[in-house]
C-alpha cells in the first residue's frame, strides 16, 4: 500500500515540477489566506489575552469590591473599621503615572496590600518565590511591571525611574504574567506616587464572602457600596465588536486566498485528467489515486501555512502598535506592545489553513473522484461542464440575493449585519461571470471586424479561467470603496460634530473633591473667564452596560453647543426642570429606548424614573452616555463634587490661565486641556482606529491583484495554443501581445465597473447596519467621487502590474514555440 | 488462458441505446497472439477496454488463468492492470512529467514487480538506451510507442493489452514497431491481443479474427 | 519560647481550614523570615520557619535585662519576632472537655520600625482553633503593622488583629486582673473573661530563657494562673464554659540554633493548683535540648534543667500524613512526678501557612490534670 502511496504520489507530484508556476500559485493563494487571516486572529488573541491578564490580575468577572458612593475616593480609615469589624476586605489603590521621560506611555499604577489580598486573584494564584514578596513588601520595595511593558519603556530590570512628579520608584522588577501596561506596587508606594495618603480607590473583597451579601456597618453604608466586577471584565465586552470588525477583515482576505487556491487547484486538475487516467489504467485504485490526492493536499496546505503563519506574524507585529494605541484610546484597553502567542495560535492557524485547503480543493477531489476511467479527455467537455457550472454560479448568485435581502430585512444583530454583508459579496462575486458572459455575448453581434469579433468572443472564452481572479478583484475593490467611504464619511461627520460639541476653550479634571471646590472658587474670581461650566458625574450599569451619567447646570450653552440627533419639544427646558434626561445614541439602541419613553436610573436614594427628552451622537465612545440636571443629580447622589469644569474664555488668554492654574493647583497636563489639544487627541485617536483597517484593506487589494497575476500566468500557457491560429493567419506578435492586454483590461475593466456600484453598496450597509450594531451610531452615507476614482485607478495600475509579465513573456515568444502548439494539440 | 463467453455491452446515447457487443465468445491460449479488426465504432477498443477491466460489461463472462473478472471489486479489478495485463494504447499514455525511465518503470514499481535486470534488457532491446532522461515530449512518436511498449513488458504480464499500438505510426516504423513486439514475445508465456485496422500487420500474428455488428466472425484472412 | 508555630519549611504545605486571607501571599512570613535577616541563597538549616535564621540588625536577647510590667506586655519592635499566646482549658455544663487557642505573632522585616502607615515593617498573624473531642478548628489571618489592622498595646494590654482581640478590662494585677478574649473563624467563635490575681511568671533567669546549648535565647514570661469562663461557638450552636487559661508572652531575634528542627512543648495545669511548663527542641543529631519551670500553686517558679526531665512518647498518631507522638510519658524524679498524657483530640492539626500541631491534653500517674501540646517541626 505504501508502495503504491508513493509511486502515485510522485507519479503526481512530478507534475509540479513541471509546472513550478501553478505550484507558486497554490502556494501562495494558501500563504496568502493563512497570512492575513492569522495576523489578524495574532491580533486578536494578543488583545485578548491581555484582557484576560488584567481581568485576572484582580479577581476577574467574579471580583467584588466596596467602592465610594460618590465615586471619589475612600478613607483609610474605612479599611481598618472594616477589618476590625471582622471584614475581609483588602485595599486597593488606583491611578494614572506617567515617568518621567516617557511622552506617551501612561502607566496604570495599581497599589496592593499583598497580606489580605482575597485568594482567586492572579496576584494570589502564584505561590512563586517568597523571596519575591519579602522585597515588595520590605525596603525600597518592587515596582512589579510585565516583561513586554517593561521592554516598551526601554528600561531595564532593577531601574528607579521617577514620576513625572519627581517621585522614585521602587526597582523595576519583572512579573511575567502581570497586565501589560501596568506598574504593581505595594498600596503604600502607590499613596506616595499618586499623593493620595490615607486613601484608596476601592476595597477588595472575597468572592465567597461578598455572595453571603451581609450588611455594611451602619455608619458606612451611606458612603460605600458593593460593587461586582469592574473595567477588567467590561473590557472584552466593550471591545467585542472592534475585534469582530478585524476578524471580519481576516476572513475575507482568508475567503480571497482560498479562491486562487480553489481555481489553482482546479486548473491542476484539469492538466493532469490524463495523468490520472493513466495511472488508474496502470493499476491505481480510485481510493489509492484519492488518498494520494487528499496527501498532496495536505502537504501544500502544510507548506503553504508554515509560510502564512510566518508572515501573518509578521502583519501582526507591523499592526500591532496601531491597533494597541486605538484600543488604548478608545477603550481604555492596554494591549501589549510585543507580540506573543501561545503554541495554541500557531496550532489553531496550521489547522484552519487545513481545512480551508481541504475546502478548496474538496470541488477538485470530488471531480477526481467522478472522473470516467474512460472520458474522451476533450476540452468541449470542460467548456460544457463550466457552462453548467456559470448556470448554477448563477442560481447561488441569486439565492444568495435573497439571503442577503432577509438578512437586511429581519436581522438585528451584529452577526445577522455580517450574514448580509457575507451574501451580498458571495452573490456579487458569483454573479460576476454570468454579468460579464451576458455582456460580451451581447457585444459580439456589434462586432463588424472580424479581429473585433474574435477579440470579443475569446475573452468570453477565457472568462471561466479568469472568473475566480476577477472576482477575488470585485471583492476586494468592493471592500476597499466600502470601508473607504465608511471611514471618510465618517471623518467628516467626526470632525463636524467635534467643532460643534468642543465649543469651551479649556477643560479641566480636579484631582478630588477639595481641590474642586477650591478651584471653582478661584475662577469664578477670574474676569477673563466669561463662563465656568461645572459636570458631575456618576458611573453606572444599565441592562449590565456601563454607562456615565453627567449632571450639567448650564443649559443655554449646551443648548449652542450639544447637536441633538432627535428631541422632544422644549427638550432643554424640561430637562432644566428635572422632567427627563438625555441620552446618546448608542445607549438608547442598546437599551431600545426612543423619545418619550421613560427610563429608570438606579441611584443610592432609590430609583429615579426620567422621560427620555432627546437623543444626541456620541462617536467614538463605547460606554453609554446620559445628560440630567445637576441639581436632581445631586439629590439623588448626595455629597457628589463636580468631576470637570468646561471653561469660556478669549483664546488668547488660555495659555495664562493654564500655567497659573498648573501653578496653584499643581494640575498635570492631563487634567488641564484646552480644545486645540483634545481636537488633535481626539482625531489621533480616529486615526489610528482606522489605520490597521486601512492597512488590512490595502492588503486585500494586493491579494487581489496576486490573484489576477497567477490566473493570467496559468492562463498564458493554455493561450498560446489558442494564439497561435491567428499568427498563422498573419497576425504578429507584438499585435497579439497588445490585444490578449487588451483583452485582460477589457474583463477587468468590466469588473471595476461592477465593483463601484457593490462598493456603495457595501458602504451603505457598513454605515446603516454594521455600524448601528457594532457602535451603535448611524452615519450618513457620504459618497466621495475623488476617492472613488483613486480606488479605480490603483485597482487599474494592479491589473495592468499583474498582466504585464505574462503578456511581455507572450510578446517574446518563439515562432518555434507558436508552432509546437499545434503540435501539441491532439 | 482467456476464455470470454457471451459478452455483451450497450452504451445510452442522446439518440437511444447502442448495443455495441452482442454476445461475443473468445479464447485465447497462453503464448498465442490474436489480432482483432474491425471498422472504426465496431467495438474493438470496447473489447479490449472490458477485457482490462477499464469497464463493466453487462452480461456475459470473461476468465483469465480461472480467475472471473465480473467478480472482481475495484480494488482487485486495479490490481488486475497492475499485475495481470500490459496496455498499450494508440496515444501511448505516457506521463508527461515522468522521465523515460520512470515511465517504463513505473507500473513495475507500482506492482512491486520492479526488475534492474529485465528492464535492462527492455531498454537495450528496444533501442532506448540513449532517451532514459528524456521526458516523453522530447520524443518522436515511434520512440514514445517503444516507451509505451517497455511500461506494458517490464510487468511480465500474462496478457499484452494492444489498441492499435501502431496507428500514430508511419507503415515503416508500424512494421518495425511489431517487429519488436513480436521478437520480445517470442519464448514468452504472455498471450497478445491486438487490434488493428491494418491486414498486413494482422496478418503476422497466429490468429486473426474480425468484429462486426457486435459480434464476433472469423476473419476471412 | 517554645511557642514557636512550627512546621518545616522541607514539607509542602497542607492548605484547608478557613483562612481569612489570601493564601499565596502568606509564602511570605516564611520568605520574610528567611529574608530579613540572611541574605544567603538557601540557608543550609534555619530551623522551623526560618526561627533559626541569624539576628543582624536587631536587639540581642541577653541574660540580666529587668522585665517590667505592664510595659512588657506591649511589643518590642527592635526584635524580630514576638508572639502572644493563650491556651484554655475549658468544660461546658455537661462535662465535655474544649480546648481553645489565639495566638497573634509579629514578624518585623527590619528593626525598630515604629512608623504609623504603611512603611512599618512589622507584619502579623494571627491564629485561632477551638479543640472539642469530636474536632478541630482553626484560622489564620495576617495584617500589616502601623496602619490599626493589627497590634499590642501594653497599657492597658490591647493585642489585636481584625476582629480578634485579647484586651485588659483595667490595670488591677498588672494590667492582667481581668482580660476579654475573642476570636471567630468560619463555623466557630469564642469569647471568654479571664481572671488572675497572681504577678507574671518568669522563665529561665528572671524570663531570660535559654534555648539552645550554643546561646539562642528568648524573653519569656507566663500567667498560667488565669481563670476563664465564656461561650463558644461551633456551627451555630452556644456552649456556656469555664475552665483555666495560659498566657506566654515570648520575644527574641534568633530564638533557634540553625540544626534545631522543631520542638515539643507542654503546659500544664496539676490538680494541685500547681503549673509546669516542660519543652525540648530536637536537634539534627539527636540530642535535645530540654528545660522547664515548676511553678508552685503559690506562683514561686522552680526552672528545671535538662538533667531534670524524662520525655518520652508513647503513642503515635497519623496526622495529615506525617506520624506524630500524641501521648506522652513526662517524669520529674526530684519532684516525684511521672505521669502519661492523652490528647483530647489526636488530630489537632494547624494547617496554617506554617503547619503544626496543638492542642489540649489530659494526664494521670502521680498527678492528674490538663494542659496543652505543642509540637512543630514533624
Amino acid at each position: 500500500m505504501m508502495r503504491r502511496l508513493y509511486w502515485t504520489l510522485s507519479a503526481l507530484l512530478s507534475h509540479w515540477r513541471r509546472h513550478p508556476l501553478q505550484l507558486f500559485s497554490v502556494l501562495a493563494g494558501l500563504w496568502l489566506a493563512t497570512s492575513l487571516w492569522a495576523g489578524v486572529q495574532a491580533l486578536n488573541s494578543q488583545a485578548r489575552d491581555s484582557y484576560a491578564r488584567a481581568s485576572q490580575l484582580l479577581g476577574g468577572a467574579e471580583r467584588y469590591s466596596l467602592v465610594a458612593r460618590d465615586g471619589g475616593r475612600i478613607a483609610q480609615q474605612h479599611f481598618i473599621e472594616l477589618r476590625r469589624a471582622g471584614w475581609p476586605v483588602s485595599p486597593l489603590l488606583q491611578g494614572r503615572l506617567r515617568l518621567q521621560g516617557q511622552r506617551e506611555q501612561r502607566l496604570q499604577l495599581i497599589g496592593i496590600e499583598p497580606l489580605t489580598l482575597p485568594a482567586g486573584s492572579a496576584l494570589a494564584g502564584q505561590t512563586r518565590e517568597r523571596r519575591d514578596l519579602a522585597a515588595f513588601l520590605g525596603r525600597p520595595g518592587r515596582s512589579w511591571i510585565a516583561a513586554d511593558t517593561l521592554a516598551e519603556l526601554g528600561l531595564p530590570a532593577g531601574a528607579q525611574p521617577l514620576s513625572a512628579s519627581g517621585q522614585r520608584l521602587p526597582p523595576l522588577a519583572v512579573w511575567p504574567q502581570l497586565a501589560p501596561g501596568v506598574l504593581l506596587v505595594d498600596i503604600g508606594v502607590a499613596q506616595r506616587l499618586l499623593d493620595a495618603r490615607g486613601q484608596l480607590s476601592r476595597l477588595l473583597l472575597p468572592a465567597a464572602f461578598a455572595r453571603a451579601a451581609p450588611p455594611l456597618p451602619a455608619e458606612l453604608a451611606t458612603q460605600l457600596v458593593l460593587q461586582r466586577g469592574d473595567q477588567g471584565a467590561n473590557l472584552a465586552q466593550l471591545t467585542d465588536s472592534f475585534h469582530l470588525n478585524l476578524s471580519a477583515l481576516g476572513l475575507l482576505a482568508f475567503v480571497v486566498g482560498l479562491f486562487i487556491v480553489h481555481a489553482a487547484i482546479g486548473l491542476a486538475l484539469e492538466q493532469r485528467r490524463v495523468l490520472l487516467r493513466n495511472l488508474r489504467s496502470c493499476g491505481v485504485s480510485l481510493r489509492g489515486l484519492l488518498v494520494a490526492l487528499v496527501v498532496e493536499l495536505g502537504v501544500l496546505a502544510l507548506l503553504g501555512a508554515v509560510a502564512g503563519l510566518l508572515s501573518g506574524y509578521a502583519v501582526a507585529a507591523w499592526l500591532l502598535p496601531d491597533v494597541a494605541a486605538s484600543l488604548r484610546s478608545l477603550y481604555g484597553a492596554e494591549v501589549a506592545g510585543r507580540l506573543s502567542l501561545a503554541p495554541q495560535w500557531w496550532l489553531g492557524g496550521l489547522l484552519v489553513c487545513l481545512f480551508g485547503a481541504l475546502c478548496a480543493g474538496a470541488g477538485s477531489l470530488l471531480r477526481a473522484a467522478r472522473l470516467p476511467l474512460l472520458a474522451l479527455a476533450q476540452p468541449e467537455a470542460w467548456q460544457q461542464a463550466q457552462a453548467r457550472w456559470l448556470r448554477r454560479q448563477g442560481w447561488l448568485a441569486a439565492l444568495l440575493g435573497g439571503v442577503a435581502l432577509l438578512a437586511l430585512w429581519f436581522g438585528d444583530s451584529l452577526a445577522a449585519g455580517f450574514v448580509l454583508l457575507a451574501a451580498l459579496l458571495l452573490g456579487a462575486a458569483l454573479a460576476l461571470p454570468v454579468g460579464l458572459s451576458r455582456v460580451l455575448e451581447a457585444w459580439l453581434p456589434h462586432c463588424r471586424t472580424p479581429l473585433a469579433q474574435w477579440f470579443v468572443a475569446d475573452s468570453r472564452q477565457q472568462l471561466p479561467s479568469l472568473a475566480l481572479a476577477l472576482m477575488a478583484l470585485l471583492l476586494a475593490l468592493a471592500a476597499n470603496i466600502g470601508v473607504g467611504s465608511m471611514t471618510a464619511g465618517f471623518r467628516q461627520t467626526f470632525s463636524g460634530w467635534l467643532d460643534q460639541r468642543l465649543a469651551a476653550e479649556l477643560y479641566l479634571n480636579p484631582v478630588d473633591t477639595s481641590q474642586a471646590t477650591a478651584i471653582e472658587a478661584w475662577l469664578t474670581k477670574q474676569p477673563q473667564v466669561r463662563a465656568l461650566l461645572p459636570s458631575w458625574r456618576v458611573e453606572l450599569q444599565l441592562q449590565g452596560w456601563p454607562a456615565q451619567l453627567n449632571g450639567i447646570r448650564t443649559q443655554a450653552y449646551y443648548r449652542a453647543h450639544w447637536p441633538l440627533l432627535s428631541a422632544s419639544a422644549g427638550a432643554w427646558e424640561r430637562l432644566a426642570r428635572q422632567q427627563g434626561l438625555m441620552l446618546s445614541e448608542q445607549l438608547a439602541r442598546r437599551l431600545d429606548l426612543h423619545l418619550g419613553e421613560r427610563l429608570r436610573l438606579p441611584t443610592p436614594s432609590g430609583t429615579w424614573e426620567l422621560e427620555v427628552l432627546g437623543i444626541y451622537a456620541d462617536y467614538g465612545n463605547p460606554r453609554g452616555h446620559l445628560l440630567v440636571d445637576a441639581a436632581g443629580l445631586q439629590r439623588h447622589w448626595p455629597g457628589l463634587a463636580p468631576r470637570s469644569f468646561s471653561l469660556r474664555l478669549p483664546a488668547a488668554e488660555v495659555p495664562a490661565l493654564i500655567q497659573a492654574l498648573q501653578a496653584r493647583f499643581a494640575l498635570d497636563d492631563s487634567r488641564v486641556i484646552d480644545q486645540a489639544a483634545l481636537k488633535a487627541w481626539s482625531n489621533r485617536v480616529f486615526e489610528r482606529t482606522f489605520a490597521a483597517t486601512a492597512a488590512l484593506n490595502s492588503l486585500t487589494l494586493g491579494v487581489a491583484a496576486v490573484a489576477l497575476l497567477i490566473s493570467l500566468l496559468t492562463l498564458g500557457q493554455t493561450r498560446l495554443s489558442q494564439l497561435a491560429p491567428l499568427w498563422a493567419l498573419g497576425v504578429d506578435r507584438r499585435r497579439l501581445a497588445w490585444l490578449s492586454l487588451g483583452q485582460t483590461l477589457l474583463l477587468a475593466v468590466l469588473t471595476l465597473l461592477l465593483a463601484l456600484p457593490l462598493g456603495l453598496l457595501l458602504a451603505w450597509c457598513l454605515v446603516a447596519v454594521i455600524n448601528v450594531q457594532a457602535f451603535g451610531w448611524r452615519l450618513p452615507l457620504q459618497v466621495f467621487p475623488g476617492q472613488l476614482l483613486q480606488l479605480l485607478g490603483l485597482a487599474l495600475l494592479a491589473t495592468l502590474l499583474a498582466a504585464a509579465w505574462p503578456l511581455w513573456q507572450l510578446g517574446r515568444s518563439t515562432p518555434a514555440a507558436l508552432l509546437r502548439s499545434f503540435a501539441d494539440e491532439r | 488462458m482467456l476464455k470470454v463467453q457471451g459478452l455483451c455491452k450497450s452504451y445510452t446515447t442522446p439518440q437511444g441505446t447502442l448495443a455495441v457487443l452482442r454476445g461475443i465468445d473468445l479464447e485465447l491460449a497462453t503464448g498465442e497472439s490474436l489480432a482483432l479488426m474491425g471498422e472504426s465504432g465496431s467495438g474493438k477498443s470496447t473489447l479490449l477496454h472490458l477485457l482490462a477491466g477499464l469497464d463493466r460489461a453487462d452480461a456475459g463472462r470473461i476468465e483469465v488463468d480461472g480467475r472471473v473478472l465480473d467478480d472482481l471489486g475495484e480494488g482487485q479489478l486495479a490490481a488486475w492492470r497492475r499485475s495481470g495485463i500490459g496496455l498499450v494504447f494508440q496515444q501511448f499514455n505516457l506521463i508527461a512529467s515522468l522521465r523515460v525511465a520512470d515511465n517504463l518503470a513505473f507500473q513495475a514499481r507500482l506492482a512491486g514487480r520492479h526488475d534492474p535486470h529485465w528492464q535492462a534488457e527492455l531498454v537495450e532491446r528496444l533501442g532506448l538506451a540513449a532517451l532514459l532522461g528524456r521526458y516523453p515530449e522530447q520524443l518522436s512518436v515511434g520512440q514514445q510507442q517503444r516507451v509505451a511498449l517497455g511500461r506494458a513488458l517490464a510487468v511480465r504480464p500474462p496478457l499484452l493489452l494492444a489498441d492499435e499500438p501502431t496507428g500514430s505510426l508511419d507503415e515503416r516504423s508500424a512494421d518495425q514497431v511489431l517487429t519488436l513486439l513480436l521478437e520480445l514475445l517470442a519464448g514468452s508465456s504472455t498471450s497478445l491481443l491486438m487490434v488493428t485496422h491494418s491486414a498486413s500487420l494482422a496478418a503476422r500474428l497466429q490468429r486473426c479474427r474480425c468484429l462486426q455488428g457486435g459480434r464476433l466472425l472469423e476473419a476471412a484472412g | 519560647m517554645d511557642r514557636v508555630r512550627s512546621c518545616n519549611g522541607r514539607r509542602p504545605m497542607a492548605y484547608g481550614g478557613e483562612r481569612h486571607s489570601a493564601s499565596a501571599f502568606l509564602a511570605l512570613l516564611a520568605g520574610l523570615l528567611l529574608l530579613a535577616a540572611c541574605e544567603a541563597e538557601t540557608p543550609p538549616a534555619v530551623g522551623f520557619a526560618g526561627l533559626g535564621g541569624s539576628a543582624a540588625g536587631f536587639a540581642r536577647v541577653a541574660p540580666g535585662r529587668a522585665l517590667g510590667f505592664p510595659a512588657d506586655h506591649g511589643a518590642h519592635p527592635d526584635y524580630r519576632i514576638e508572639w502572644w499566646y493563650l491556651t484554655a482549658n475549658l468544660e461546658d455544663a455537661q462535662g465535655r472537655a474544649w480546648g481553645v487557642q489565639w495566638t497573634l505573632f509579629r514578624n518585623a522585616l527590619q528593626p525598630g520600625s515604629h512608623e504609623t502607615d504603611w512603611r512599618n515593617q512589622n507584619l502579623w498573624m494571627g491564629h485561632a482553633a477551638l479543640t472539642g473531642a469530636d474536632g478541630h478548628r482553626y484560622a489564620e489571618t495576617f495584617a500589616r503593622g502601623g496602619i490599626g489592622q493589627a497590634g499590642v498595646m501594653a497599657e492597658p494590654l490591647q493585642a489585636w488583629i481584625d476582629d480578634w482581640q485579647l484586651a485588659s478590662h483595667g490595670p488591677a494585677n498588672g494590667g492582667l486582673g481581668e482580660l476579654e478574649l475573642n476570636a471567630r473563624g468560619a463555623g466557630f467563635g469564642y469569647r471568654l473573661r479571664l481572671t488572675s490575681a497572681r504577678p507574671p511568671v518568669l522563665h529561665g533567669r528572671k524570663g531570660f530563657s535559654q534555648k539552645s546549648a550554643q546561646g539562642q535565647a528568648s524573653y519569656y514570661y507566663s500567667q498560667p494562673f488565669f481563670q476563664a469562663e465564656g461561650s463558644l461557638l461551633l456551627d451555630g450552636q452556644r456552649h456556656a464554659v469555664t475552665g483555666q487559661a495560659w498566657l506566654d508572652h515570648e520575644w527574641s531575634s534568633q530564638p533557634l540554633a540553625p540544626d534545631q528542627q522543631g520542638w515539643d512543648w507542654f503546659s500544664l495545669h496539676l490538680q494541685t493548683g500547681e503549673k509546669l511548663m516542660l519543652f525540648q527542641l530536637r536537634q539534627a543529631g539527636g540530642a535535645h535540648y530540654r528545660a522547664g519551670t515548676w511553678i508552685a500553686a503559690d506562683g514561686q517558679a522552680q526552672s528545671l534543667s535538662e538533667a531534670d526531665i524524662e520525655m518520652v512518647p508513647v503513642h503515635f498518631s497519623r496526622v495529615a500524613g506525617r506520624r506524630l507522638p500524641t501521648a506522652w510519658r513526662l517524669r520529674i524524679p526530684a519532684k516525684a512526678f511521672s505521669i502519661d498524657t492523652t490528647p483530647l483530640q489526636e488530630q489537632a492539626w494547624m494547617a496554617t501557612r506554617f503547619p503544626y500541631w496543638e492542642g489540649p491534653i489530659r494526664f494521670s500517674g502521680s498527678h492528674q490534670g490538663v494542659g496543652y501540646l505543642e509540637m512543630t517541626g514533624y
